[in-house]
């Protein structure tokens, strides 16, 4: 069932003090595909995301309005559990933050928080992670030493790694490229397209051709609207809003 | 007439070194007279020895286990509750009103001289609390002294956590609570444990607030509740009723060399507890 909704963002908005980042979002996220959210600086994108995994809740200033529904359930009513919300939706930052731990802690942080101590079962989610983040030949001799000693490239698929060990259900990925080279950039597209078909994941991008590249649907954001969203391939060939147009072949932006 | 920048560079780099030199010369010329007059006083005796005639003559034992006591007991009870309100500060609470006027009081109380605190301690724990002299009236007096510094150091140190790290534990699906656990006070602790020297050197130092609430007793304290003397207290009545101006300084000496030890220990221990965290 690829085509089931996994999150539903429900004429959503985003407000920081008294201004809006987000007007009355209206958008689905397909199971199992990846969903590329584009747009220039300041447009809402981020805001976007990290409503999705309530992460804007550590921001006291910050108020939101509509619904955001992950498998049908409201995850803004109150009675629903933000830290169990996170542990489903896993997030990529745009700057890599390893914790200042081993690459082994690292990873089995959000794990231990679920209450998994078997040494063997950490073990083995640690190596399917790295695996899955492709980071696992590059480091699995030295799983011991301060994740603060890899290379950017590196900490951002460990942080990728990190996310997967929580076994989530969706991950959201906020410009994860943004500061690394095009081989790094290669490796974590190359793990997202192998990732999608068990997870759910939305792509924040300022890189309109990653968009291009990885996502099966597109969305352009622009002032805090959702300017027009459908599949990548029309939205690069054939988009029907001008603004999109002018985005996407970089008028602007 | 205008100075030109390469003679004024030269001007700053003087000053600027003269007045590191100035510094320096009147730390190292303080330890060395007193460790030139203490240290030849200093024998095992004069460590693990009773007192004699009121300190003329014997050693100090019961001075130096009053000056890791006091501190110790003082720092047990001070800790948690600095840290903690450290942690309900920065973690908890926005800045708002109530927490900036709960920063301005610690920021005054820091400024209070230790007599003051002193005389609230006679005239609370000893007296009202009828405590009597002893080492939990000394200590928690020393505790509420110390403790606008550690939760200052302490608030510093836990602001210095980078953002990032908060967020990040936060998204792998921790509560605040255990982020705090987690990330935010292992990170905090070399400035937390820099509070904590400070504190522990002024405690060790203290003689006002301490003569009115722990006493000056010169027997060997059995419990909390047993009157003691720390070295400080202990110099300052040699020197003061010019009892033994020689025992005077090797008491002296016996206090710089614990406090050189004590801080050694706390940086040898924080480094230790670093290097184990991110290898």
């Amino acid at each position: 069932m690829t085509d089931a909704v996994k999150i539903s963002n429900r004429n959503f908005s985003v407000f920081y003090g008294a201004i809006q980042a987000l007007r009355g979002i209206t958008l689905d996220v397909l199971a199992h595909q990846i969903l590329g959210i584009i747009g220039p600086a300041g447009s809402g994108k981020t805001a976007l995301l990290r409503s999705m995994n309530r992460l804007n809740d550590l921001n006291p200033n910050c108020r939101v309005e509509g619904q955001i529904l992950l498998d049908g359930e409201d995850i803004y009513q109150p009675e629903f559990d933000a830290v169990r919300l996170r542990k489903r939706v896993g997030m990529v930052f745009a700057l890599p933050v390893p914790l200042p731990l081993s690459l082994f802690d690292n990873i089995v942080y959000g794990p231990r928080l679920s209450g998994i101590r078997a040494r063997a079962r950490l073990n083995e989610l640690v190596e399917r992670s790295l695996q899955a983040a492709f980071l696992w030949d590059e480091v699995k001799d030295r799983l011991q030493t301060s994740a603060l000693r890899l290379s950017g490239g590196q900490q951002q698929r460990l942080c990728l790694a990190r996310v997967l060990a929580m076994e989530p259900e969706v991950i959201l990925l906020d410009e994860p490229c943004s500061g690394l080279d095009p081989i790094s950039t290669s490796r974590i597209e190359e793990a997202l397209m192998a990732l999608k078909s068990k997870y759910t994941i939305v792509l924040v991008t300022n890189n309109t051709k990653q968009a291009a590249r990885v996502a099966d649907t597109t969305a352009f954001l622009l002032q805090g609207e959702l300017v027009e969203v459908g599949p990548t391939d029309r939205i690069f060939t054939a988009p029907k809003d001008q603004r999109t147009n002018d985005y996407v072949s970089g008028r602007f932006g | 007439m205008r100075i030109p920048p390469r003679n004024t560079q030269a001007l700053a780099v003087t000053l600027l070194a003269g007045a590191t030199g100035l510094t320096l010369a009147v730390l190292v010329f303080v330890i060395v007279f007193i460790l030139g007059k203490g240290l030849p006083v200093i024998s095992l005796g004069f460590l693990f020895d009773n007192p004699q005639e009121m300190g003329k003559a014997g050693g100090i034992f019961p001075t130096l286990v009053g000056t890791l006591i006091l501190p110790l007991v003082a720092i047990l009870i001070a800790l948690p509750a600095g840290v903690g309100t450290a942690v309900y500060l920065s973690e908890y609470t926005g800045d708002n009103l109530a927490t900036r006027i709960i920063r301005f009081g610690t920021d005054c109380l820091a400024g209070i001289p230790s007599i003051i605190f002193g005389l609230f301690g006679f005239i609370f724990f000893v007296t009202t609390l009828k405590m009597g002299w002893c080492i939990l009236s000394g200590a928690l007096t020393l505790a509420i002294m110390v403790l606008p510094t550690i939760i200052r150091t302490a608030e510093e140190a836990i602001r210095a956590v980078p953002a990032g790290y908060r967020e990040v534990s936060c998204s792998l699906g921790a509560t605040r609570w255990e982020t705090v656990l987690k990330v935010v006070l292992p990170n905090a602790l070399p400035g937390i444990v820099t509070g904590i020297m400070l504190s522990i050197g002024r405690c060790i130092g203290e003689t006002a607030a301490v003569i009115f609430t722990a006493g000056a007793s010169l027997r060997l304290p059995h419990s909390v509740f047993d009157s003691t003397r720390t070295m400080a207290v202990h110099f300052y009545i040699l020197a003061r009723e010019g009892i033994s101006n020689e025992n005077a300084y090797g008491t002296a000496a016996v206090l710089i060399l614990s406090v050189l030890l004590v801080n050694s220990l706390s940086y040898w221990m924080m480094n230790r507890f670093i290097a184990r965290r991110t290898k």
